[in-house]
Parts: structure tokens; sequence; C-alpha cells
């Protein structure tokens, strides 16, 4: 189940890196994607995800549909942020590495939760505990110092969406 | 028409690009140096492969856009991948860090 569904997604990047448009269709190319696919599918994957049954929950894929416009906010935000930080004369930086806790479980969460994080204004992971949730973040411009204010700061707007998109 | 915005939207990714290389030469330790590199320069490119996408044909608008979601996947993972090996190697962070948890935990 896990190596189908990573074979099929493979197939479409395939599709997506050599389908030409507006000549003939390649059937060469088509029939050594399924085969490349099938062979680098079967080999990984079984790294690849850890419950395959959330990808047939439709539901999620709107949440992530939701997402999308609401994490690209915050990464312009973050942009500006590090302009306006790197072209200030003073350099108005008061790093340090906090610690957050999560209510996220799943791998694939925790990944998407510290991705979300590093392309967020002024906070970066540096390492994740998944056994109890917590996670190391370096801010650059650290506001405080207690786990459950930074985590309210940093981790809950992301958190309750992506909760329902991987848990 | 879209030629214009397709343009109007490289020269912002150039713009972020170019944030995000002063910012690594600013900034005064690793950490912070990949905090700007890594936003500035993801967003950046991002902006840039957008502007291939409006103008482009549709094979390399289909392309761009699969490069748009590795980089999006890769380019945090890779942040997080050298900060962790930083902090394992023992680099210190900058004198003026105002707290790092993760030395008063090892204590």
């Amino acid at each position: 189940m896990k190596k189908g569904i990573l074979i099929f997604l493979l197939f479409i990047a395939w599709i997506f890196l050599t389908w030409p448009f507006g000549k003939e269709i390649d059937w060469q190319i088509l029939i050594s994607g399924i085969f490349i696919s099938i062979f680098v599918g079967s080999i990984f994957g079984e790294l690849f995800t850890e419950n395959p049954h959330n990808f047939f929950g439709f539901k999620r894929y709107l949440w992530a549909i939701l997402y999308l416009p609401y994490w690209f906010w915050y990464c312009i935000l973050a942009n500006l942020d590090v302009a306006y930080r790197v072209l200030h004369p003073n350099l108005p930086i008061r790093p340090g590495i906090v610690k957050v806790k999560t209510n996220l479980k799943s791998k694939s969460g925790l990944t998407a939760l510290a991705n979300s994080i590093t392309l967020t204004p002024g906070t970066m992971t540096v390492e994740i505990e998944p056994e109890n949730g917590y996670l190391y973040i370096h801010w650059i411009y650290v506001k405080t110092d207690d786990i459950e204010k930074a985590s309210e700061l940093i981790v809950r707007r992301f958190e309750k969406i992506l909760e329902r998109i991987f848990e | 028409m879209r030629e214009l915005i397709s343009s109007i939207s490289m020269v912002i990714g150039g713009l972020f690009n170019l944030f995000g290389c002063i910012g690594l030469v600013r900034l005064p330790d690793v950490y912070n140096r990949l905090q700007a590199s890594t936003k500035c320069v993801t967003l950046g490119t991002c902006f840039i492969l957008i502007g291939v996408i409006i103008s482009g044909p549709i094979s390399a608008s289909l392309k761009s856009f699969l490069c748009i979601i590795f980089i999006l996947i890769t380019a945090p993972t890779s942040a997080h991948a050298l900060s962790r090996a930083s902090i394992k190697a023992g680099i210190s962070l900058w004198e003026k860090s105002v707290v790092n948890k993760m030395e008063e935990e090892k204590k």
C-alpha cells in the first residue's frame, strides 16, 4: 500500500517532467517511467509514510489547500522581517535557543511543523524530541524563554491546522 | 501583461535573494546566518520560478511548479540538518545571545 502510493506519486512527477505538449505522446518515455517508478517505489516505499490511510481522507486535502495561503502570508512576513533586521544599521537581533511543546505526534506532522517554523518570522528548528513532543527553536529576537508562552507564540498558529491535515 | 507580471515577480525574487546574501555577510553566527539565508533564498527562488510559470511555455511551467514543491520541502530540512550538526559539533552561539535551553538542559 505504501509502495503503491509512492509509485503513483513518482509516476505523476515523471509525467510532469516529460509530457510532450503539442507533440505526439512518446510511449517509450512513458513505459520507462512506469518501470523506474516501480523500481524506486519498491525500494523506498517502506520509508515513505507511517499511516498510508491518511491519503484517502478527503477533508485533509481541503485543510491543506486552506493552509497554503495562511502559511504563504507568514512566509512573506518572515522575509520582510529578515530584510528589516539585515538592512537596519544597528542590527536589532537578540538571538537564543528556546524550547517549545507541541501536541503533534506523527512523523509527517512534526516534519511539516518544523519546516513551517523554519520558514516563518525569526524562528528556525534546531532539534526535535519526538517522544515528548519538544522542539528546540533558534529565535532571532527572543521575546520570552518560558516554554508555555513561547509555544503560544510560535507553534499554536500552525498546530491547529496541521493537526487536521496529518493526525 | 504576462511579461510585465512575470518580470515584477522575478525582480522581487532577486531582491529577496539579495537580502538573504546581505544577511549572510552581516549577521554574527552560524544560526543567524542560516536563518537569513534559508528564509530569503527559499522565497526568492520561489518568486523567480513563479515568474517562469507565468511567462513560460506550459512544459516549463509544470517543471518550475515541481521545482517549487521540492525547494519548499528540502530547503528547511537542509537548514535543520546544518543547524543540528553545528549544535552536535559544539559550535557555540553568539556571545550576546540571551538564552540557550539546550546548554542548560545538558548540565
